[in-house]
């Protein structure tokens, strides 16, 4: 019954796209009224509010919080439950869609962009309207959020007025008459709620977006979030529009698992969209071109291939398989990833140091994970078999020396899993 | 005094394969399901991931992931006429701890017992006449047939994902497989496990001599699997580590590999790790379980009420307690009265090394899985002809040997010094060219003076009596084993060995000597309440709230191993209680 209730109103949202809205205010819908709640229920999911809203296992959905990493220091979110001194509850209408889609708070100071203004600014008035109303059914929490703990200069948020003047650009989502309408509703959804380029787009040094390349992967929390354009040998060009769909979906697919906050993102947000809104996301992401690059491959008797090849026969060809193709939706395979022929092979090396354990979905429960190898191997170990598997299997890409594994090693000493 | 939590449709008791199959079972029959598990919660890639578990000093040697003897442990005799002392390390058997029980460290044979073995006292009486069985032999009828069992044995089969050669589909025999074993209704849900080369040419050489070879059916996966329930698993790696071992390969069936990661994201199931059921509770009448008593890890007692107990705990945990909780009556053997702790029994193997010129054989015996091999069933059950042989039972046998691990495998023929540069020579000389261990898993048939009962002086940590094993082997079994000895000793010559070593299982039962870790009865089932504590469908005939689960209702051992056999019963229960107890609360069974 969800189901269904959900694919229609995503039919419907997608509809509203093409429409030229009149005024929101002549036809506003009562806050109780389920139609809205439930679209908004679906929006708040689509933008994973409770990712950051909520702090696991708490209990207290959206009652804030949690602790947001930032390169610049630690941001704390707030309280969203309808509470009215320590929530929103006492926020107008007006107030809630200056916040999400400008970026300005009630009391006209302004917000850092981790929270993805940047994005939900693609977001109509209605579909923020439709997020209130839905936030307005959570029972309300009478709790405080404890400050930021960002040092200055940050900390001065007038300071965001001259960022949100080189990074911010306001507006609605415009589709485009020449796309598809899942393309459209793609773009939307990519660019507006779901927020991929919080996280899969490079940042220059102020932490905005660096849009000439656009969800081409970037550093954060210790992982880095992989390319997704369709760029061949770094990106999603091999994954077709079903695998793009299925992993986010399940979490898995027959290349790869997601794992670190991706897993996340996965159990809160994608994994409970529809089957429609992922092809959408898919044909999307698809259709961005990830630039050309193809470096050249380190030869095979190379002395950290050599090596490499000895260690990922020994510890890693049990599960990846000697051919590196591992097995569909369970171990990932590692010649088909392009995860693992990344720039910035910081993911790689974690998984390898660390060992990871990939997100749990009702399509696929088994949640398999990698074992830790940092007891077992040392710097220039884990950069011959990174070296190794980043040209056992074509699509090459640079070797990784062992110094950069050993900072990464530094990098991974105060980070829980 | 006890804490109460809050009242559940259903307690079980032990989160190992029976636990975690009934957990599952119930949950999706929408009932509420709490399972209290004695030992540590146990993940496959976070406990024994494959960049550690092959440590045999840890697993193998040290039995990390066994109960341990200060926690309990039981005390043994071989007579009722001597003292029972406390067993301080485990030596026979290997009592499991923890969530997956059992299913963590097996090694995965998968067997169905056959169909005679579930008429058994029929079945011989009708063939050789109720004088050839011998006075204090108590075997009996299970009160279920294989028939009966079919669906759940096939059920727990592609649960696991079973690897093997059905060598009776819907009672046609096929070529490859066991053509003794009971119809099938489909094929194993995976092909046969590759063999090695010694599993290999130990087949050729028992084709040559007329018997029907087949791959053992084997819970490490031939190949990439999933299972109903939606559960991934990977091939198996022939690693060598799998008996005593976890394995976070995901190519091991277990309730970790086949079920947990489902049952866990289930809103109507929970579970207590490090807790220990220190009674089944009754109410006044003693005729109703009210629920259990457990103690946490910081020593607080708790109660947790529930409608429908189900104990699914190691085998002579089970019975004991029962004995505790004073359900059923007391056996016992000098009245022949009473039957909680009656027909307990184990296993009788024997075993067969072969030595071989090591500049011809070449065997790698580090390449291989728990359930690999290749075995014969001619000598199982009553396959064979017994007249002339003045014994009953049997087993398989098979050249299943399942590792080269360093410190176990030193294969020396008998005459070698036990060490020195000589000893040091011959298992240099060996270790590739010998095959060690060879398997003949015989049956152990039930008697009137091999039971379990309270120990009258030792005491666990909370003060209650340990559970007493009185056990010992009868003529009946040795004489089996010497007989399957011989055979099996046929088919290594027939290989080409230099030397044969046998080992027929011989003398008063040892528990120092591991066999297996199949202990079976004490809580039996049966269609007569007088010869039996449990009904056909595990529900005691007393309580009939409470169901027994596992290896303790087997009135008598067969010659397999069980954990096939304990999982359809487990399903036929779980069926029973999803299509006719819970319809009608009360016994199922009117005697």
């Amino acid at each position: 019954m969800r189901s269904r209730i959900v694919s229609s109103i995503a039919v419907g949202a997608g509809a509203l796209l093409f429409c030229v809205a009149g005024s929101y205010a002549a036809n506003k819908l009562d806050g109780q009224d389920f139609t809205q709640v439930e679209r908004g229920r679906y929006l708040a999911t689509a933008a994973d509010c409770t990712g950051c809203h909520t702090i696991p296992e708490r209990g207290r959905p959206f009652a804030g919080g949690r602790a947001i990493e930032t390169p610049f220091g630690n941001i704390i979110s707030p309280n969203i439950t309808p509470d009215p001194e320590t929530g929103i509850g006492n926020w107008s209408d007006d107030d809630f869609d200056r916040a999400l889609r400008k970026g300005v708070r009630s009391d006209g100071s302004m917000l850092y962009p981790a929270m993805p203004y940047t994005s939900y600014t693609k977001m109509s008035r209605d579909d923020v309207m439709a997020i209130r109303a839905f936030l307005s059914t959570v029972p309300a929490v009478r709790t405080q959020a404890p400050p930021n703990t960002l040092p200055f200069p940050f900390n001065i948020r007038a300071a965001m007025r001259v960022w949100d003047a080189l990074y911010f650009t306001e507006g609605e989502f415009k589709p485009d008459p020449q796309k598809s309408a899942d393309w459209n509703r793609g773009a939307f959804l990519v660019q507006g709620p779901a927020h991929c380029g919080a996280c899969h787009t490079p940042k220059s040094f102020l932490g905005g977006d660096k849009t000439a390349d656009y969800l081409r992967g970037s550093y954060l929390q210790g992982w880095f979030a992989p390319n997704i354009t369709n760029d061949a040998r770094r990106g999603l060009g091999g994954w077709s529009v079903d695998d793009i769909a299925t992993y986010l979906k399940t979490g898995h697919n027959r290349v790869t698992a997601a794992t670190g906050p991706m897993a996340e993102e996965v159990a809160l947000s994608s994994s409970q969209m529809t089957d429609g809104d992922l092809k959408a996301i898919a044909t999307y992401l698809k259709s961005i071109d990830g630039g050309q690059d193809n470096p050249a491959p380190v030869r095979a008797d190379d002395p950290a291939m050599v090596a490499g090849q000895a260690i990922y026969r020994d510890v890693c060809s049990a599960c990846h398989g000697i051919d590196g193709h591992g097995v569909p939706q369970l171990f990932p395979s590692l010649a088909d990833s392009s995860m693992v022929r990344s720039d910035d092979s910081t993911t790689l090396i974690r998984i390898i140091l660390r060992g990871a354990r990939s997100v749990a979905t009702k399509d696929e429960p088994t949640s398999p994970a990698m074992p830790s190898f940092a007891w077992q191997l040392d710097d220039a170990k884990v950069a011959a078999v990174v070296t190794y598997i980043r040209n056992a299997w074509g699509k090459p890409a640079p070797a990784v020396a062992a110094d950069v594994v050993g900072k990464a090693r530094t990098d991974l000493q105060p980070r829980t899993d | 005094m006890a804490r109460k939590l809050p009242k559940k449709d259903v307690v079980i008791i032990g989160l190992g394969w029976t636990g975690s199959i009934m957990a599952h079972e119930l949950t999706d029959a929408g009932l509420d399901v709490i399972a209290i598990e004695r030992g540590p919660w146990r993940d496959a890639p976070t406990e024994f991931p494959p960049s550690y578990a092959q440590d045999e000093l840890r697993y193998r040697i040290r039995h990390e992931l066994f109960l341990r003897p200060d926690q309990t442990t039981f005390t043994f005799r071989n007579k009722m006429s001597e003292t029972a002392l406390p067993i301080r390390t485990w030596g026979a058997f290997m009592p499991p701890n923890g969530v997956g029980g059992g299913g963590v460290h097996w090694n995965a044979e998968t067997w169905r017992f056959l169909p005679s073995d579930f008429v058994l006292r029929t079945h011989l009486t009708e063939r050789y006449g109720a004088s050839f069985l011998p006075d204090d032999m108590t075997i009996q009828d299970w009160g279920v047939t294989y028939d009966d069992l079919e669906p759940h044995y096939d059920a727990f089969e592609y649960l696991c994902g079973t690897s093997g050669t059905a060598g009776n589909l819907k009672g046609q025999i096929k070529d490859g497989g066991n053509p003794f074993e009971g119809p099938r209704s489909r094929p194993y849900p995976t092909p046969a496990q590759k063999q090695g080369y010694g599993h290999t040419l130990w087949a050729k050489a028992a084709r040559e001599l007329g018997y029907k070879p087949f791959p053992q059916p084997s819970g490490n996966m031939s190949q990439a699997y999933t299972n109903p329930l939606g559960l991934r698993m990977g091939p198996c790696t022939y690693c060598g580590f799998c008996e005593w071992f976890g394995c976070g390969n995901y190519s091991k069936a277990s309730p970790q590999t086949t079920i947990l990661p489902v049952l866990i994201r289930k809103s109507n199931f929970s579970a207590r790790d490090n807790s220990e059921v220190t009674r089944i509770n009754t109410d006044s009448s003693g005729k109703r379980a009210t629920g259990v008593t457990f103690v946490d890890s910081q020593n607080q007692e708790w109660e947790q009420p529930a409608d429908l107990v189900i104990l699914a705990a190691y085998s002579m945990f089970n019975v004991q307690l029962l004995l505790l909780s004073k359900i059923g009556q007391p056996y016992d053997p000098t009245a022949n009265t009473g039957v909680v702790g009656r027909n307990f029994t184990h296993q009788a193997m024997s075993s067969v090394d072969g030595f071989f010129d090591k500049s011809k054989f070449n065997f790698n015996p580090f390449i291989a899985s728990g359930a690999i091999g290749m075995c014969i069933d001619e000598f199982n059950g009553d396959n064979f002809d017994h007249g002339p042989l003045g014994f009953v039972g049997g087993g398989y046998l098979g050249q299943v040997q399942t590792n080269g691990r360093p410190i176990e495998t030193t294969p020396v023929p008998s005459g070698t010094p036990k060490w020195g540069a000589q000893w040091k020579k011959a298992v240099a000389d060996y270790y590739l060219s010998s095959l060690k261990g060879g398997s003949i898993h015989a049956s152990m048939y039930s008697y009137r003076d091999v039971y379990l009962d309270l120990d009258p002086t030792y005491k666990d940590r909370f003060g209650r009596p340990l559970m007493r094993m009185t056990i010992d082997f009868h003529d009946n079994e040795l004489k089996a084993a010497a007989y399957l000895t011989d055979k099996y000793a046929d088919i290594v010559k027939a290989m080409g060995a230099e030397k044969v070593d046998k080992s027929p299982r011989k003398g008063s039962y040892d528990v120092t000597k591991y066999q297996t870790t199949h202990l079976n009865g004490g809580a039996i089932m049966g269609a007569d309440p007088k010869t039996s504590a449990l009904n056909r469908y595990l529900q005691s005939w007393d309580v009939s709230n409470l169901f027994v689960l596992g290896a303790s209702a087997f009135p008598q051992n067969a010659g397999y191993n069980p954990t096939g056999t304990v999982a359809a019963l487990t399903f036929w229960a779980a069926a029973a209680i999803r299509n006719q107890y819970l319809k009608n609360p009360g016994p199922l069974v009117h005697a």
